[in-house]
């Protein structure tokens, strides 16, 4: 994806994280300016299905050739699903980061915490602004 | 925007590699371009065509003067007394007690007449040190970093590119020769930083835009610092900074082949000491077994999960597909097929040493 996408439907973390929320579930993943700024990710481990994750901490890295980044949590909760083709083809969360570049799915703990993440236009605003 | 961002210096190609589109970041004090399109694109295209970067923050020294050849002996760790008019020879410069200063490339121009190409973050160093010991010869060192913008033309087809589009004839590899580039007279260099054939062409800063642009358009694709690092890495070529200190000699840096003791340069003593000694230590290159990207300042843990070493580099290597890198280790664990330990931000992967190079551009099918 070449240039710069940010659905509306989704839900974004200052540290360029997106959540997709369903209820009291939601799939993450990192923004295409987050994906543009690392370069080419070559490397991404997931954490342990069954993690518990917390909101604004690091879960998962993941690198590009010359870098290594930390993936913040826009929510907590617990992983249920982690995407295991990103171990051989990690270049998707370049190709499609909203797509089949997701990194993981999480049974979230405290749904309300939605309510500090940004919408679309915030999110593109704060860029602007960095 | 901080002061310090704002005193970077720019290179002849500055310009036409922002206008590329190419990410600069600040490095050695200069702004210089790390990627344009990907570091593994540009990677992939010196290993399978040509690829050129700005290296012009690289510095120039040129030595004359009927005491040249003695100067040089003391100054520098090779022998320069087989380096022919239009040679080259790789050099290191020593603090008294064999530790490396800077690794540099002597390019022999004539009689009495040799270049020297220095690293952007200790030319400075660099000609203090040489400077202190002409004093003692007949012989005169001048900074002629401003003379000339510097283009590395690297890959298979990097010298066939260059030949037809800028009209030059090349000299072989390890050669250097004067030749005329965008009509104006110019240094081609049959040397580089990636392990494949390719010149690096010392050009007048004024025509180092309109070559670029000739270059791009015959077809070389535009690198970045990013793929520098990582070609050289593959080829375990040391970046001072990383793999060479004042602290470390080059014994243990494994380039005593470089180091000619008997021609009496500065730090020849500790450098003998060392090598008739042995080290505590040995660079060592290593591939990761597994998954896991390697990076400078890793420990490295022996079979007793002990610590036996520091990571000097490591990045992912796109011509190996894996993590890979360089390291400091106790010497008895830096034969190759050690099997090791890279403690990668607590995880602890497992790796293995092995021979100079963990690439090899000339067993490519």
């Amino acid at each position: 994806m070449a240039e710069p996408t940010y659905p509306e439907e989704l839900r974004y973390h200052d540290e360029h994280d997106w959540a997709r929320i369903e209820g009291d579930e939601a799939t993450f993943g990192i923004t295409w300016y987050a994906q543009d700024s690392l370069g080419e990710v070559v490397f991404y481990e997931p954490p342990e299905v069954g993690a518990t994750i917390q909101k604004d901490s690091s879960y998962a890295e993941v690198e590009s050739v010359k870098a290594v980044s930390d993936v913040i949590a826009p929510l907590s909760g617990e992983v249920t699903a982690v995407n295991e083709a990103l171990g051989d083809a990690p270049e998707q969360i370049n190709e499609d980061p909203y797509g089949a570049g997701w990194l993981i799915k999480v049974k979230l703990s405290s749904p309300e915490e939605s309510e500090t993440l940004l919408s679309a236009e915030e999110y593109r605003k704060l860029l602007e602004n960095l | 925007m901080s002061d310090a961002a704002t005193t970077l210096r720019k290179t002849p190609l500055h310009d036409v590699c922002f206008e590329l589109g190419a990410k600069l970041v600040p490095f050695a004090g200069w702004e210089m371009p790390v990627q344009f399109e990907g570091v593994r694109e540009e990677h992939t295209a010196v290993r399978t065509h040509a690829g050129m970067f700005d290296v012009s923050h690289m510095g120039e020294v040129e030595v004359e003067g009927p005491g040249g050849l003695r100067f040089l002996q003391r100054a520098v760790s090779n022998d320069v007394a087989k380096v022919e008019i239009g040679g080259a020879q790789y050099q290191l410069l020593c603090n008294e007690d064999g530790g490396v200063i800077d690794d540099l490339f002597l390019y022999r121009l004539g009689h009495d007449r040799y270049l020297i190409v220095t690293n952007a973050a200790n030319h400075d160093t660099d000609l203090a040190q040489l400077a202190r010991v002409s004093r003692e010869f007949d012989v005169a060192v001048r900074d002629v970093a401003d003379r000339y913008a510097m283009l590395a033309v690297q890959g298979p087809h990097a010298r066939d590119v260059v030949e037809r589009t800028l009209k030059v004839n090349l000299p072989p590899r390890l050669h250097v020769a004067a030749v005329h580039v965008g009509r104006r007279p110019a240094i081609a260099c049959g040397t580089g930083y990636t392990g494949e054939d390719g010149v690096e062409l010392l050009i007048d800063p004024e025509v180092a835009a309109p070559i670029w642009a000739e270059l791009l358009e015959a077809g070389i694709v535009p690198c970045g610092l990013g793929a520098r690092d990582t070609l050289r890495l593959e080829v375990c070529f040391p970046l001072h900074g990383n793999e060479l200190t004042p602290e470390r000699n080059p014994i243990e840096a494994g380039l005593g082949w470089a180091c000619k003791e008997e021609t009496g340069f500065v730090g020849a003593e500790a450098v003998a000491r060392a090598r008739s000694e042995g080290t505590a230590e040995k660079l060592a290159p290593f591939l990761i077994e597994g998954a896991g990207i390697p990076r400078a300042g890793n420990p490295v843990l022996g079979a007793g999960g002990e610590e036996v070493g520091v990571v000097t580099s490591g990045t992912f290597a796109p011509s190996l597909e894996r993590g890979a890198g360089m390291a400091y280790v106790r010497s008895d664990l830096a034969a190759p097929g050690t099997e090791l330990e890279i403690d990668v931000r607590g995880k602890h992967r497992p790796a293995r040493t092995a021979a100079k190079p963990l690439y090899n551009p000339d067993r490519r099918s």
